[in-house]
């Protein structure tokens, strides 16, 4: 419960000062934020934040962000957060904007500040401080969010399914092949198969610099996934010292056919599917 | 009697994650070059570090790898040791079986990797640990 003198303390004057809170806050922040973004849309910012933080600030000082009251503040701490996150904000960019509110509030003490109003000024900065690490936290994590879906689109544009030609796709594997990329870009296969109604697909594995187990497990699954969906696959770019190591590790890759280039593999797939390929005799064009 | 090996040169590497793997891998292939080992037996060797880092973090629950350059006498190699400090094999020739996993692997990398490389030791100990330490020398 509040009492009468408690109450004369910094909520009382944050509630009474309103405009002059916001224009010292809006102030205060801008000089963080120059440039990051327009006064218009920082005031509106600092405008939702005063109207939030007022409505849930009940009687008296002592208040804490994890008070029911605070639900509304804390959606909207976590929504700014989020957008200055992906906007690209440094994590002090994003939570200098609570801290100003500390500035303003001392500015708005000196003017109309009473004994009362000063001694609660520690419960106000706790608070603030509060505020400030919360959306510190929800930062970090959309941050997180934000690198890992910029990963996963990379894993998508390093993994081009390409139609070679009618029914026959291929996809050319670079790279390290972690477990991650791996799952990926058989996933991507399978699909194109369906999408595209091919029925060979050539996975090129030129561009891999080691084939380990793993990798090898990836692929014999893909290929068995492949034969459930009707297509056959064949492997192509085994380099001699792939294909030595591979031997050693003793791993079988049993009846499915492996060639050694990608246009000897393409040649195979047209045989199979009963497209000839026939070298003109006579004269060259070029 | 201990063997008069010369660490030339080496990196530690932590192996917690995927990642982690990736980054051995990467180290055994950037010493295998400066050991100037062959081409086949750089990949060799690399292949054989992948699969023992990932045993360190997919059965060990994580652990180290120290990848080195050595030198004996006038030939030079590249040693690498994985050690963890979880469950140990409780029966090693089993484990060293080819296609045998307590997993779901292809059961291929303990007893491939030995094939792949020149020197091969395992020492392990049930609630204690594993340490394997592979040596691929130049030709
Ligand atoms: N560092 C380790 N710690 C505990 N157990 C291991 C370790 N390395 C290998 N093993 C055991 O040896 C088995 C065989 O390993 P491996 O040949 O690499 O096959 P896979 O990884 O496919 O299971 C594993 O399934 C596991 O039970
Ligand atoms: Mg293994």
């Amino acid at each position: 419960m509040a009492d009468a003198a408690v109450d004369k303390g910094w909520a009382t004057l944050l509630r009474r000062n309103g405009d002059e809170v916001v224009a010292r806050w809006s102030e205060a922040a801008a000089q963080s934020l120059e440039g990051r973004m327009t006064r218009a849309e920082l005031e509106r910012d600092v405008r939702e934040m005063y109207d939030a933080l007022v409505a849930g600030v009940g009687e008296g000082d002592r208040h804490t962000l994890a008070d029911a009251s605070f639900a509304e503040l804390r959606a909207l701490l976590a929504d700014v957060s989020h957008t200055r996150a992906r906007q690209g904000f440094s994590s002090t960019e994003t939570a200098v904007g609570v801290f100003a509110l500390k500035e303003a509030m001392l500015g708005v003490l000196e003017e109309h500040g009473d004994l009362a109003a000063y001694r609660s000024f520690a419960d106000f900065s706790r608070l603030i401080d509060e505020l400030g690490l919360y959306m510190l936290e929800v930062y970090a994590q959309a941050r997180e969010a934000v690198i890992g879906e910029q990963a996963d689109a990379l894993l998508e544009l390093s993994t081009p399914v390409v139609k070679l030609w009618d029914g026959i796709i291929s996809l050319p594997l670079v790279g390290t092949l972690d477990s991650a990329r791996t799952q990926v870009v058989m996933e991507k296969l399978l699909q194109a198969l369906v999408d595209t109604g091919s029925e060979h697909a050539i996975i090129d594995i030129t561009g891999v610099p080691a084939v380990d187990t793993q990798v090898a497990q990836h692929l014999l699954k893909t290929v068995q996934a492949a034969r459930l969906l009707g297509a056959e696959c064949i492997i192509s770019g085994i380099r001699p010292q792939i294909a030595q190591t591979v031997v050693a590790l003793g791993i079988e890759f049993g009846d499915i056919s492996t060639k050694a280039s990608l246009s000897e593999a393409l040649l195979a797939a047209l045989r199979k599917q009963g497209t000839d390929v026939v070298r003109r005799t006579g004269r060259r064009d070029r | 009697m201990p063997t008069p090996v010369v660490v030339e040169s080496g990196e530690i590497h932590e192996i917690h994650t995927d990642a982690d793997v990736v980054r051995v891998r990467q180290a055994a292939r950037t010493l295998a070059l400066s050991a100037k080992l062959s081409l086949v037996d750089q990949t060799k060797l690399v292949t054989a570090a992948s699969e023992l880092a990932r045993n360190t973090l997919v059965y060990g629950g994580g652990g180290r790898a120290t990848v080195e350059v050595v030198r004996l006498g006038p030939r030079r190699g590249v040693r690498a040791v994985f050690v963890d400090e979880g469950p140990g094999i409780p029966d090693l020739d089993l484990a060293l079986t080819d296609g045998w996993t307590s997993g779901s692997g292809m059961g291929l990398g303990l007893s491939g990797a030995r094939r792949l490389v020149d020197e091969f030791e395992v020492s392990t100990d049930v609630g204690t640990g594993t340490t394997v330490s592979v040596v691929k020398w130049t030709r």
